[in-house]
């Protein structure tokens, strides 16, 4: 399906694997840098800090972050469960490259995950699209902004 | 999951609610995974501690509540036995002595000083150093182990030929009770393969150009393994350990071959094992000079702080920054910071380094650094370094700009007070 497809449709519906179960609804934020979570996230703020990050200086609080994957240091999981107790995680994660680093960052934040999705989700979701993560059940459901 | 009748004991519960939390993470962890089964380590560098202030709430409820919170991912606080496998503590944010030259607030240091306690107690060897490769924490190849420390990570991986995945604080805490760890990634010979030849076109040898080429390399091959050929010289401890901390900055590598140095590789057909080659890269004059630029983010030339030891200096990088400081005196406008783990430190201190770096002005320290701190001294506005690592972490973290150059450029940065370091 091609974008310009994808975007005719009022809601379209991904297939993946859970990484973490639950589900969980709200808006996307969509970026296609990999992520640093010590020396890249803000913990107490939930927000990306990284420099050239193009996300930099923007919140992921109660957000659905969809993203290539985690890089950088270990302390990746470490500032992600802070972020839960901290009230500015994400609400859902969306990633597409499996690692350590995430796998145990998204356990840890306690909010539903998904991966290995069907189509691209860089390609299909954009920023601002209502997104319904049911991991529970391998399901994301996209409802793109115009047509809201 | 397959689980042994040990790990089963351990799940339900048999060997206390510890472990059966550690168990229940380390499921949770290998079900995201979709890992099969768990592997003994005996091997565990994880980061325990509590001493920042977001971690005040938690600190006020005693320690089990921490390492509960924190290690094991459980708000049910648990009782901490002592740990099942050896284990050491990894960088910290706090310099035990010179906490009040950091800037920390005493109550903060206190902490740190009482969570050593009990850590302490329960067989956590307090190493404090990004770097345990360096103080006697050396794997052997073939060992399994779960590290943390991205840095720590790719040396233990490819320089000793130990496996590791970028275990992260809940993982090893689990690891530290349970003896175990996901059976996935880089713990699986066929993983550890290399995916991207690097032809190096330009000779690589001093320790700056190592971290250049880690820089530019990490950033292109995220998180694939790399085999270099090419102009490489042989390579030392230090300048392995400034490559890895670069290529697992920009990136997320936590495994390369150099064919013929490092040791599951003799020859470039044996670091591919028969995986197919993703892609060849090449590194000439234009990357490096791409990966300086991209490193050097100030504009203005008036340094106030320079920082050495990322990771965390060799005894030799100890030794040449005293010497090339001996008889000198630092800028008044500037601040120098040196930073090797507390064990090399008494030696650096024996020795008389120590001496002959603070007679210059400049403090060494021992267990932290800036960009775990998040303390600069007071004031900084510009910073120069001598790490990639740092170049590439402390303008998100403290956001400040940053110089990057040789140590040589960094040490004459600390004495007049300007930057001068270019590239050659």
């Amino acid at each position: 399906m091609s974008v310009a497809e994808v975007r005719s449709n009022t809601k379209i519906v991904l297939h993946g694997r859970k990484v973490v179960g639950g589900c969980a609804e709200g808006e996307a934020l969509v970026t296609r840098d990999t992520i640093s979570g010590w020396g890249g996230i803000n913990e107490r703020e939930g927000t990306v800090i990284e420099r050239r990050h193009e996300l930099r200086g923007v919140s992921f609080k109660d957000k659905v972050l969809v993203f290539p994957g985690a890089k950088g240091s270990s302390g990746w999981s470490a500032y992600f469960h802070m972020t839960r107790l901290n009230g500015v995680a994400p609400k859902a994660m969306i990633f597409n490259k499996m690692t350590t680093k995430v796998a145990l960052g998204a356990v840890v934040t306690h909010a539903p995950a998904m991966t290995e999705l069907d189509q691209d989700p860089l390609v299909v979701i954009e920023t601002g699209d209502w997104v319904k993560v049911d991991a529970d059940n391998g399901i994301v459901e996209v409802t793109k902004k115009a047509a809201k | 999951m397959k689980l042994t009748d040990a790990e089963r004991a351990m799940l339900d519960g048999r060997e206390g609610p510890a472990k059966q939390k550690a168990m229940d993470l380390l499921m949770r962890y290998s079900d995201a995974l979709g890992a099969e089964r768990l592997v003994e380590t005996n091997n565990v560098a994880g980061a325990f501690n509590a001493s920042t202030p977001s971690v005040r709430a938690l600190v006020a409820k005693g320690y089990d509540a921490v390492y509960s919170e924190l290690n094991l991912d459980s708000a049910d606080v648990v009782p901490i036995p002592k740990m099942a496998v050896n284990t050491c503590q990894l960088i910290t944010g706090i310099d035990n002595e010179k906490w009040r030259t950091q800037g920390i607030p005493e109550e903060l240091a206190d902490q740190q000083k009482k969570a050593e306690g009990y850590f302490g107690a329960r067989g956590i060897n307090m190493f404090a150093t990004c770097t345990p490769y360096q103080v006697g924490n050396v794997p052997v190849k073939g060992e399994h182990c779960a590290w943390m420390e991205s840095s720590a990570v790719v040396y233990c991986n490819s320089v000793l030929g130990a496996r590791t995945n970028t275990e992260g604080k809940e993982s090893t805490g689990a690891a530290a009770l349970t003896g175990r760890i996901p059976y996935w990634g880089y713990h699986i010979t066929e993983n550890r393969r290399g995916t991207h030849l690097v032809e190096v076109d330009v000779e690589v040898d001093d320790i700056m150009d190592w971290g250049l080429l880690g820089y530019w390399l990490g950033e292109v091959v995220q998180e694939d393994i790399p085999v270099l050929t090419g102009k490489v010289r042989q390579p030392s401890l230090i300048k392995l350990k400034h490559f890895g901390a670069a290529a697992a900055s920009s990136g997320g590598v936590e495994m390369y071959h150099i064919p013929g140095v490092t040791p599951e590789a003799n020859s470039i057909e044996e670091a591919f094992g028969g995986r197919n080659r993703e892609g060849t890269l090449r590194f000439g004059a234009a990357e490096r000079k791409l990966a300086y630029d991209t490193l050097n983010c100030s504009t203005d030339r008036n340094v106030d702080f320079v920082m050495l030891g990322c990771p965390h200096n060799a005894i030799e990088q100890v030794w040449l920054i005293a010497s090339l400081l001996d008889g000198r005196k630092i800028s008044p406008s500037t601040q120098l910071w040196v930073h090797t783990p507390r064990a090399l430190r008494e030696v650096a201190e024996r020795n008389g380094y120590v001496k002959m770096i603070s007679d210059a002005g400049g403090v060494v320290m021992s267990d932290t650094c800036p960009a775990i701190s998040r303390y600069a001294p007071k004031g900084t506005r510009v910073i120069a370094t001598d790490s990639a690592k740092q170049a590439h972490y402390l303008p998100a973290i403290l956001g400040l700009p940053v110089w990057f150059g040789t140590v040589r450029d960094c040490v004459e940065a600390a004495v007049s007070g300007r930057w001068s370091g270019g590239l050659q």
